[in-house]
């Protein structure tokens, strides 16, 4: 009866206003043979208990405030300002639902219309919705879109084989018979061409190019030419980016890009075992009825306030049903808010210097490593905070080695690319210090003498 | 930039937006000088602006308190919200999900380093699976919709691998939710709609009048959103069945079934869970959700990649070893990771905090506080499926000699400071006032909100204009909608003359 208020007097006066005399009397309609089943579950705790409980679990990992940690791979370990968390906390925020009364949801609506306002910034796009799930769920949409805006007379997908695994492996959950092909979806294609060994993939049937920037391996290019050619070719163009990435970089707006997508959880959202993240999802206006997901826009209210709603709902899916382009309903209401919180805190200098200084640690780190024997960086290319090392021993036997020593080593590479057995990759943020990378420097200089 | 700036207007500002409360200079957080050499920038590959808001921490925080007090929520007051499980979200909750050790575990560390958490995850799995009946759970999607993408593509997949590939109808009650079609649809099935019959049960004439060798399955919500269980349960079941279908049960109305039914028991296949309503974690705004799929022995091999299990059994010294398998026959990945991890945490500090008896009187009160308002309402608005209901029941916003709507009423509740139900849907009930009011809730506050909606339907008569321009007590008026769908005004930047200001 934890959170059930009901006095026993007042559910008996409550049963006689029903007509009925116990509570079983409601569960009539319940075939009998299956109604009130015993569930074998352990007894109910108290908060007290609940409390050490779950504190056991928690207890029971390794973390990045135990552990120096290096690995990236998608999601990284960025400083979160107090503050975020302080109005996370905020009732009206996280206890509200899906803002469908306006008159009393404007705090809800204007923070994701300053959210959809921060995404169009940093991507240099047009039009921002609400979010989706993750990167990876963001970029299944963005075929979604490509796949509805041709009306589905154009049936390929080029995608990069340097777009994170996991997006890739989700985009063909996501897309399992509808009649598509993915072009270019292969952990066995050239790692190292660039832009335009994805160029020579496209064609007239070609809906939509995808790539990553940074991409897996942490290398930045400039992909306008590549847009280009997917335009030349009629079909449109998506970069899944990382948004701190895009503090210092070329927007992928500005190399001409037709959606721009990606996972939000570097901004101020906690790694947490894998989610809830921030999937992102930014286009151009012209292509605003194709695209799913919420939508806020302003307006005014009948007393002359500026006020925000949602609009463009006819696109939804519970208006539109199955000749919506996406099923989406809930989405991440409350990390949009994270995100919009923490680029409101860091604003253009304090966002800039995370970038730059994830940019110079990396380097840093990268140089060092570059120069121990046995260790090579994979790629001649300029990167972003994260950088693919070809290491002189099998990476799980590395990390283990980095373990002992308090470091949680970088991802291993050849779990998705058979070419890349012995490779890592090594994330550098601001949170690593300079000691800590040498740190590890020094350790894997030592594997190698082993 | 001439796109996206702010457009004259003017309308009055109640709150700024933070580019307008934006002065240059300002920054609300500060980052250490590098303590590494410079590396030189990649000059060709950057970025001209970034013209981001500069504001001060207090501005920040002092905006969004603002803006925080313009929305309804659970912790301010009742929010009756059919089909949304608004409960109560116990504090608790938000605490374990941040303990360190979840908050700051990465999702491709080493599994012996994430123990705590697979077994967290492992064990809500098997705690899910008692409560739904069914053998097997993922814990990977991310929300209701996205459990229901799972189920059907699990649903095909199914019927495909026994090499029984003409089937390609997926048969849906006209009472579901939008998202039963429009998933159904997003992967390329056929939507055949099924009526409701006069008892609000579906039409099973109508039903076994579809069913042939070219069905997948059923997309049932039940209780459905009349919040009617199904008196014809088992013969839906068996009629599915026996053509060769797979029956999906939609879970967001679970919350009327907890230690009730098992949706597995009593024959459906395959079940999302909404952990986001049943089990309390919030709503968030719109999200993050969790919608874990349960499925029969037959379905497991196609759950997504991958399932938290136990990979080594241990022995008496040595704990069991939580980790990764793949099943053979899955559909693949749905989202990248495991799920929303932080969402689980909740759920399952929730469960554990009910216990099997708890979670009964869960579904229990839920059910008796919505026959109780059903009871105090039935008068003075029709119950056109008017019979003890589950844990909602859906009215019609009407009154007799007036010609205020259902939206009428749902604005004149604000005025009252109740959160309106949902209207206009379940779409076969006319002017539908849909009233979920959940366990969470005593009788005073059931009282207060019957009270109002009695006094409201009084008012309608009286005084129609009252309704017709409600609410009047919040601080927004109702909206232009029409006028937000022409301009589009869908974002705003810093004013042009912001260096100069």
């Amino acid at each position: 009866m934890t959170y059930i208020p009901h006095s026993p007097k007042e559910r008996d006066a409550m049963l006689a206003t029903i007509g009925i005399k116990t509570l079983d009397e409601l569960f009539k309609d319940i075939p009998a043979k299956f109604r009130f089943p015993d569930l074998d579950l352990p007894p109910a705790l108290t908060e007290m208990e609940a409390a050490a409980e779950l504190a056991g679990y928690a207890g029971a990992n390794e973390t990045t405030q135990s552990f120096v940690s290096f690995l990236g791979a998608g999601v990284y370990n960025h400083y979160i300002p107090a503050a975020i968390d302080h109005i996370l906390k905020r009732g009206e925020f996280y206890t509200a639902y899906t803002p469908y009364q306006p008159e009393i949801s404007q705090g809800t609506l204007q923070a994701i219309f300053e959210y959809q306002s921060l995404m169009t910034l940093i991507t240099g796009m047009e039009v921002s919705n609400a979010s989706h799930y993750d990167g990876a769920t963001a970029v299944a949409e963005a075929v979604n879109m490509a796949y509805a805006h041709f009306r589905g007379k154009r049936t390929k997908m080029v995608i990069s084989p340097t777009v994170n695994p996991q997006y890739r492996a989700t985009l063909r959950t996501y897309t399992q018979g509808m009649g598509l092909t993915l072009v270019g979806d292969d952990a066995h294609a050239n790692l190292d061409g660039g832009p335009e060994i994805i160029e020579k993939l496209i064609d007239e049937d070609t809906a939509l190019v995808i790539v990553q920037y940074p991409d897996y391996f942490g290398c930045i290019y400039d992909y306008t030419q590549l847009a280009e050619s997917a335009h030349a070719a009629g079909a449109l163009f998506c970069v899944a980016a990382n948004p701190t990435a895009l503090a210092i970089l070329k927007t992928p707006g500005e190399m001409g890009s037709d959606i721009v997508v990606g996972e939000g959880q570097p901004l101020g959202i906690p790694m947490s075992f894998g989610g809830p993240y921030l999937g992102f999802f930014t286009t151009r206006k012209k292509y605003i009825h194709k695209m799913a997901g919420r939508l806020v826009g302003e307006t005014v209210d009948n007393r002359g306030q500026r006020a925000y709603v949602l609009t463009l709902t006819a696109r939804e899916q519970h208006i539109k049903r199955e000749r919506s382009t996406s099923n989406i309903c809930s989405n991440q209401g409350l990390m949009a808010l994270a995100s919009a919180v923490y680029l409101s805190l860091l604003g253009q200098t304090g966002f800039r210097q995370v970038a730059e200084l994830c940019y110079h640690k990396a380097h840093y780190a990268a140089d060092q490593i570059n120069k121990l024997k046995g260790y090579n960086l994979c790629f001649d290319t300029p990167f972003f905070h994260e950088f693919s090392v070809c290491c002189p021993k099998p990476v799980a036997e590395i990390n283990a080695h980095l373990l002992e020593h308090g470091i949680m080593g970088g991802y291993d590479l050849g779990q998705d690319y058979p070419a890349l057995k012995d490779h890592m990759l090594i994330a550098v943020t601001e949170m690593n210090t300079r000691e800590e990378i040498d740190l590890l420097v020094e350790i894997l200089e030592e594997i190698s003498h082993d | 930039m001439t796109e996206n700036t702010i457009p004259m207007t003017s309308s009055i500002v109640i709150e700024p937006t933070m580019f307008e409360l934006s002065s240059p200079g300002r920054t609300g957080v500060t980052f250490p000088q590098p303590d590494v050499p410079v590396s030189d920038l990649p000059k060709t590959l950057l970025r001209k602006e970034l013209p981001l808001p500069e504001l001060a921490e207090v501005d920040v925080i002092r905006h969004y308190m603002h803006l925080s007090k313009f929305n309804y929520s659970v912790d301010s007051g009742f929010y009756p919200l059919g089909s949304c499980t608004m409960k109560y979200n116990p504090k608790i909750n938000e605490d374990t999900a941040r303990l360190p050790g979840f908050a700051f575990s990465h999702p491709l560390q080493p599994i012996e380093s994430v123990q705590g958490n697979l077994a967290l995850m492992y064990t809500l799995q098997e705690w899910l699976k008692e409560i739904s009946g069914f053998s097997a759970v993922t814990l990977q999607p991310a929300a209701g919709a996205h459990g229901e993408l799972t189920g059907v593509l699990i649903m095909r997949s199914y019927h495909a691998s026994r090499g029984d590939t003409k089937r390609v109808k997926m048969l849906i009650p006209d009472s579901a939710h939008g998202t039963n079609p429009a998933s159904s649809g997003m992967i390329g099935l056929q939507i055949v709609q099924i009526p409701s019959d006069k008892n609000g049960n579906v039409d099973l004439a109508a039903l076994k009048a579809e069913c042939d060798d070219t069905v997948v399955g059923l997309m049932l919500t039940n209780p459905n959103t009349l919040g009617l269980f199904d008196e014809n349960l088992e013969e839906v079941v068996k009629t599915i069945h026996a053509c060769g279908g797979l029956v999906y049960g939609d879970g967001a109305n679970l919350n009327a079934l907890l230690g009730i039914l098992r949706p597995g028991d009593a024959g459906i296949d395959l079940m999302h869970f909404n952990l986001h309503k049943t089990f309390s974690t919030p709503h968030g705004g719109g999200g993050p959700g969790s919608g874990p799929v349960g499925v029969t022995a037959a379905l497991a091999d196609f759950l997504p990649t991958p399932l938290v299990n136990i990979v080594d059994e241990g022995d008496d010294e040595i704990p069991p070893l939580y980790g990764f398998v793949n099943p053979t026959k899955t559909i693949g990945r749905v989202k990248a990771f495991h799920g929303h991890f932080g969402v689980l945490v909740r759920a399952f500090t929730y469960i554990a905090m009910h216990g099997p008896e708890g979670l009964r009187n869960i579904s229990e009160y839920a059910v008796l506080n919505a026959n109780y308002l059903q009871s105090r309402l039935r008068n003075t608005f029709r119950v056109p499926y008017d019979r003890i209901c589950m844990h909602e029941f859906v009215a019609e916003g009407m009154v007799a000699g007036s010609d205020v709507r259902a939206l009428d009423i749902a604005k004149r509740l604000m005025d009252y400071d109740f959160h309106p139900p949902t209207n206009y849907f379940p779409m076969i009930v006319h002017e539908a006032l849909m009233i979920e009011p959940t366990e969470t809730e005593n009788k005073v506050t059931l009282d207060a909100f019957a009270d109002a909606l009695i006094k409201i339907a009084a008012e309608a008569k009286t005084n129609p204009e009252l309704l017709h321009e409600a609410p009047h007590k919040t601080p927004f008026g109702r909206m232009d909608e029409v006028k937000a769908a022409r301009e589009l005004v869908l974002c705003c930047w810093l004013p042009e003359d912001y260096a100069n200001s």
